[in-house]
This record gives C-alpha cells, structure tokens and sequence, in this order.
C-alpha cells in the first residue's frame, strides 16, 4: 500500500523564548516492510539542520533557533511504499543486540502488580510468540483507550493501575511485560493509516518484541493486532523518551501551546482530497 | 572474629614491632606530651572551620553540612610500597579505559566470552547513546579513584574503581595543607612526596584530551551540580586550584553542536568540560527530561567531537561492582598482563551456586548492592542486627543479581590521636589516578579515610568516617639501616 503523510507540528509562545533547542526523529527509514518513496522535513523558522544517526540507528535532525522566538513550525510530508509482513520486521538498521532490550527504564519499569498480569496471563501458553499474543490481546481487553488520562509521563504502572490511556501507554504496557516474561521489547513510534479518519492529532505507537529464530516482531496493543501495512515505523528505543518524534526545550518564555495535525491517506486518496 | 578483624597495624606490623616506615613516627609520638597532641587536634578543627571544608550528608534528619573528621597523625607509605601501588593503578585504569573503548565499540571481550554480554547491555550506567561512538584518545575514564585496602605488609586490594566522578581530592590537598601547618617539625624529620602539584597535572590531563581545534590552548570549565551537591564545596575548590570557571548547566548553552559559556564579554567557546554531574543529568534531549543541571544539546556537541567530557558519558559501565569481579580477566585480556593489584575475593549472587554459600553466610560476609555507592544498600554481617540480616536475605532472594558479596576483610588499621589516646581504626585508601593523551600519573599519596568509631570497618564519609592526610615516604632510611648494621 502507498501510504501519503503529512505531519505539522506547531509550538506557539505566549511570551517569546530567547532560544529553542529540538531533536526530531520524523524520519522513517527502509525495512523490508516499508520503503520511503520521497520524504521531506522543514522547519519554521529557518535554521540550520543536523542530520544524524542516533544510538537505536533511526535518523535524527537537530537543531537550535534564537529568539525572540513566537513560534517554531515542522512539518514532514512524504509517501512510503508498504507490505504486509504478518508483523515480522526484518531488514531494519539494527545497532544492538536483543539482550540491550531487556534495559528497564522509569517509564517501562514493571510493578508487582504488572508481573502478576503478565505471569498470569501467560501460564497457559507455551513458546514466546504465543505468550507476547496473550499480552496483546489482555492489554487490548483490559485497557481503555482515553486521551484525557494520561500524559506523555505516565508511567506503565500508573497506566496499569488506572487501565486506560493513549497508544504510548499501551505500548509501554506491552514492553514492561514482555521484558517481565523475559523478552526483549522495544517502543515503535509511527504513523497508522486509520479507515474512519484520515486527519489525526498524533501518530501512533506500538511496540516490537523479540522472538528467538523469528526475530523482531510487532504488537500493537492499541489496535490489538500485529502492525500490517497500515503502519509505517519510524523510530525505535527503549521507551517513549528514546522514540519521541519531538523533543525540544527552550530558554525564558512563557504560555508553550502545541498543535498537531496528523494527515495519513492512501496515496491516491490523498491526492483526490487535496485537488478537490 | 574481631581478633582477626585487627590483626594488621600500619604502625605496629603484624609482631608488634614498629613498621620501618612508621619508625620515625612512632619515636615522636613517644616524645611528645599528650597536651601537645590535644591542642594540635583543636588547631586542626579550627583550620578546617576556617577554611569551610564541609560535607552534605543524604538522608541525615538534621542540618545537611557538617565538619569530616579529621585525624592529625599522617598515614605513611614507604616509596617502595608506592612504587607497585602505582604500577597497579595506572595498570587498572588502562584496562578499565581499554574495557570502555571495546564495549562501546567491537564488543571483542563480549564476543569472547570473558564477561557476560547482559551484564554490560542491561547495565544501568552503560548508556546506548554511546555506543558506536569514539573518544579522543579512546580515554573514557580520566580521573580514577580507585579504592584500596591491605590486610598484611604484603600487597594491596582493590576495593572499588571509581569510574564516574570520583570525589575527595579536595581532601587529599586540604589535609596535605593543614599538615604542614601543624606539623612542620614531623615534615622536617621525614621526605614526604608532594602532592600539590594534583591540580597541574589534572589541568595538563584535560588539556591532552581538547578537541584539535582548541590548538593546545583550550578553554576548560568545571560543570557542578550546584550548591546543593554533597561535594560543591570540592567542586569550587578545584575550580579555583585549576584556574578554571565553576559553572553550572545554565551558565553554558550549545548552539550547532558547539557548546558556549555566557560571560560579562559575550559567548565564550568550551573545548573541555570537567564534569561532576551524573551523566542522567547531562542533557534534557538526550537522557533524564526533567533535569534542570544539565545543557539542552550537549550530547550533540559531544558526538561532533566539538567538546570532550571528562570522564566520558558512560563510564560508569566499568565500575559497577558486578563488574568489578571480572576486573582481573578484563586486564588479562587487554593487556596481556597478570592484574598486579588484587580484587578482594567476591561472590557473585547471580551465580546460584554462590547465592546459596552467601545465603548460609549473611553474618560473615559482607553484602554490597551492584549498583550501591557511599556505603548505602551495604550488609556488614558481623556487625549487623538479625533483623538487618533477614532484611538482607529477602532481597537477595528476590534479585540475587543486583548483589554481590565479600569476605569481612582484615582491614588494617593505623593510630589515631583521640582524647584519650592514640589508638588503632580502620583506613582504606583512594589515590586519584589521572590518565590523559600523555600518559598516566598518580600522585604519591591519595585520601586515607578511617573509621572514626572503634571497630567499625565503614570508612565512607557519608557514613561519619573520617580523613587523614596520607604520605608517601623515602625509603633512603632502609639503605641507611642496612648500612648502619653491616
């Protein structure tokens, strides 16, 4: 499937900051899954991007801008070309070993309460792929998807706790128990080509999970379903905070609002809409 | 047990007849009236509260800065002693540095076999950003202070590397000064090794390691936490004994990977940033989003290799004390050499075998968390209350790997002056190993820390130990006796 994205992610400052760091990892990369067809970033106000690899290999644009800054726009637009891999990634930029992801990290650290779920939910399955399956479908079940509930901070026990929150929750969910039943997981942020809406207020996020003689695999808890060609991955870490499309800081100012427009569509979809 | 516990005196040996290097000592002692110790040990309290040497104590009830004690009779080191300390030092850290390079890079000793490959990746302090990267010089460990005890004349043990940022040299200096101006009829008796030449060669040390473009004249900060770090005081004093600005994370900022100072004239260029903040705290973009102490950027800065930091980011994946029990196998490996300083005997909890000889132990031995430092999260068996044990036994059943445990070591003991008295405490030692393109230097000495309280084997300054300043003597007066008794 050709996938169509654009992406404009707006910051705007009651009271301008004198500088604005940001790192970017908006830039999706070829794997046997997907292949990037065109692809491209700017960024409001101009300024000098550094293009990089960072530690996990996704692609990495930095840069810094000096103010008095009102506010700092970027939009990424491009077409990836998908196949449908029954969730097996495979000819992805690998930089570590599975082993690496077994890391726990504040936002993915189990509680007892997590172990218990994931052991529980797991017994009657034998062999890792059909144990990360039962995960999928409990955290599927049991958790309520809401976007007032938490936020970008929330941690996989406090989402446990109150079952519900958003795709990075459930993707955090997902990886503290896998890691719990002692399989490597990692974060996948991304973007998924929904059938009822194509303007969205975010991307997605799911998670990938390793499984000895298939390698990494993807669950999408959110969904309840292995990512198939209506996913288009983009970066990988531990956590959100590895994966994050954006993080930025800036010095003085005041009053940060955020705006986010999400456009995904089917190649030739999108091009009908846009010539209307 | 608390016989064995004292077996060895610095000063009076192991058959109660003084050591040589304490000889000249000792006679002093014996010569001086007890009035002149009691008052030398007030000028030394009152030099100390002068000059404002305190220490922050965590999870203490009461105000936070206090006075650490301070003994008055130096610990000495004959020459020769120093001599294969030394050696030993600047044997380990070039390992450590070696060990540091490989598992950022090839990953040979991984592949080999020699240390676990999930002990290095699930690692809390090794840090994945920095992985495939190089540093300059492939030095990631550039101040070491590595913690030593001895348990007979015979040779030293490691305690402890400390890889990170390793504190207590303002100590080291502070004790050496105040020394000398209580003492200058024992410094008259005796050729002591100088020490205060530490801060040219750590400032000859972080100029080795600036990025080329700094053409051998490089601008070098002191980054701190700031004021509310148990160890600022040492962080100010060594900015001022370096000649270098004291800054924190909002004093700099990175612009296009190049990292700035702000001054009265305008944005100044950092080539070399000596840090004393944890790397979790370096840069909001990179690690820990809500650190307020650290430079948005900075890792971006660092991988351009437009700044160096000292020590590197990530360092502390050599000096965890899981890692520590392969010390001796990671030297052989990189260096080809047998380990010339010994590990103190250790069990590794995650191995089942040694968990159940541990479990059956716990009054013996001494339980350390892996990831523990300051003496926190640490199990003295033979001093320890049952209740602490069985507190003890459950975690370490719930997860043995986070543990490792050692004997209750013979720590030796050296004389210090008290109210009462002179008598025998316990001392570690921690000399500050330096390691910069030009080589590696120790000065001859360290910072001697002893138990205050009688028996007590925790040195740690956080835990109420005390310092003491620490000498490296000439041996001339071996050859003169030998002549003497031909």
């Amino acid at each position: 499937m050709r996938i169509r994205i654009r992406h404009e992610t707006t910051y705007r400052y009651a009271e301008a900051p004198r500088m604005a760091v940001q790192h970017l990892r908006l830039t999706p990369r070829n794997h046997d899954g997907q292949h990037v067809v065109a692809w491209r970033i700017d960024v409001d106000p101009d300024c000098r991007l550094i293009q990089s690899e960072d530690a996990f290999g996704n692609t990495l644009h930095r840069f810094s801008v000096d103010g008095p800054i009102e506010s700092i726009s970027t939009v990424v637009e491009g077409e990836v070309t998908t196949f449908d891999m029954a969730g097996v990634v495979s000819g992805a930029v690998e930089r570590f070993p599975p082993i690496l992801y077994m890391r726990e990290t504040p936002l993915t650290t189990p509680s007892a309460a997590i172990c218990d779920f994931a052991r529980e939910t797991t017994s009657k399955e034998s062999g890792t792929l059909a144990k990360l399956h039962a995960l999928l479908g409990a955290i599927h079940e049991s958790l309520t998807f809401d976007a007032a509930a938490t936020h970008s901070a929330t941690t996989a026990a406090e989402c446990f706790e109150q079952r519900n929150g958003v795709c990075q929750d459930f993707a955090h969910l997902f990886i503290a128990c896998a890691r719990g039943i002692d399989a490597p997981a990692r974060y996948v942020s991304g973007y998924f080509l929904s059938s009822d809406a194509e303007d969205q207020v975010a991307g997605h996020a799911w998670a990938e999970a390793y499984v000895e003689d298939l390698g990494w695999v993807g669950f999408d808890p959110t969904h309840g379903v292995a990512p198939h060609e209506n996913h288009v991955r983009v970066a990988v870490a531990l956590d959100y905070l590895g994966a994050a499309p954006i993080r930025g800081t800036h010095s003085g100012g005041a009053g940060e609002t955020l705006e986010v427009k999400v456009r995904i569509a089917q190649a030739a979809a999108f091009s009908q809409s846009q010539s209307q | 047990m608390d016989s064995r516990l004292t077996q060895f005196d610095e000063l009076a040996g192991a058959d109660g007849c003084t050591r040589a290097p304490y000889r000249k000592l000792s006679q002093w002692l014996a010569s001086t009236p007890p009035e002149l110790l009691a008052s030398r040990r007030e000028q030394a309290e009152l030099l100390f509260r002068r000059i404002g040497i305190t220490f922050a104590v965590y999870g203490a009830q009461e105000a936070t800065e206090r006075l650490i004690p301070f003994d008055i009779l130096p610990r000495i080191l004959a020459r020769s002693e120093w001599a294969a300390l030394e050696k030993g030092l600047i044997q380990r850290v070039a390992a450590l540095n070696a060990f540091l390079a490989d598992i950022y890079g090839a990953g040979d000793i991984l592949k080999a076999g020699i240390v676990p490959a999930d002990l290095v990746y699930r690692n809390p302090a090794y840090c994945p950003d920095m992985a495939g990267r190089r540093v300059p010089y492939d030095i990631f460990v550039h101040i070491a202070g590595v913690d030593i005890v001895r348990t007979d004349d015979q040779g030293f043990f490691v305690l402890e590397d400390n890889a990170r940022t390793p504190s207590g040299v303002s100590y080291m200096l502070e004790n050496r000064e105040v020394m000398m101006r209580l003492f200058p009829e024992l410094f008259a008796l005796h050729r002591v090794a100088p020490i205060e030449n530490y801060p040219d060669e750590l400032l000859a040390t972080l100029r080795s390691v600036a990025p080329p473009r700094a053409n051998g004249d490089p601008t070098i900060v002191l980054m701190t936490p700031g004021q509310y770090n148990s160890a600022f005081y040492e962080h100010s004093f060594l900015a001022d004994k370096l000649g270098v600005e004291l800054v924190e994370g909002r004093d700099l900022f990175v612009r296009d990977d190049v990292v700035y100072m702000r001054t009265t004239e305008g944005p100044r260029r950092v080539d070399v940033i000596y840090r004393r903040i944890d790397d979790d705290f370096l840069d909001p973009l990179c690690f820990r989003p809500d650190s307020t102490l650290g430079v948005a950027g900075l890792m971006g800065a660092y991988h351009a290799g437009n700044v160096t930091l000292a020590n590197a980011v990530g360092a502390g994946a050599a000096d965890d004390k899981a890692m520590y029990t392969y010390m001796p196998e990671i030297i052989q490996f990189y260096l080809g050499e047998a380990p010339l300083l010994q590990n103190v005997p250790t069990f590794r909890c995650r191995e089942a075998e040694a968990l159940a000889y541990v479990l059956d132990r716990l009054d013996q031995l001494v339980v350390k968390e892996v990831n523990g430092s300051g003496g926190y999260g640490m199990l003295v068996g033979p001093h320890a209350t049952k209740a602490q044990i069985e507190e003890f036994r459950a975690k370490l059943k719930a997860h043995p790997q986070n543990f490792i445990a050692q004997p209750t070591l013979a720590l030796s003991t050296c004389p210090i002056a008290l109210a009462s008295g002179v008598a025998p405490r316990h001392v570690d030692l921690r000399p500050f190993v330096l390691q910069g393109a030009n080589g590696a230097r120790v000065v001859p000495g360290g910072l001697t820390r002893v138990a205050m309280t009688e028996k007590s084997l925790v040195v740690n300054s956080s835990q109420g130990g005390g310092t003491k300043d620490t000498w490296v003597i000439d041996d001339a007066w071996v050859d003169e006796e030998a002549m003497g008794q031909a």
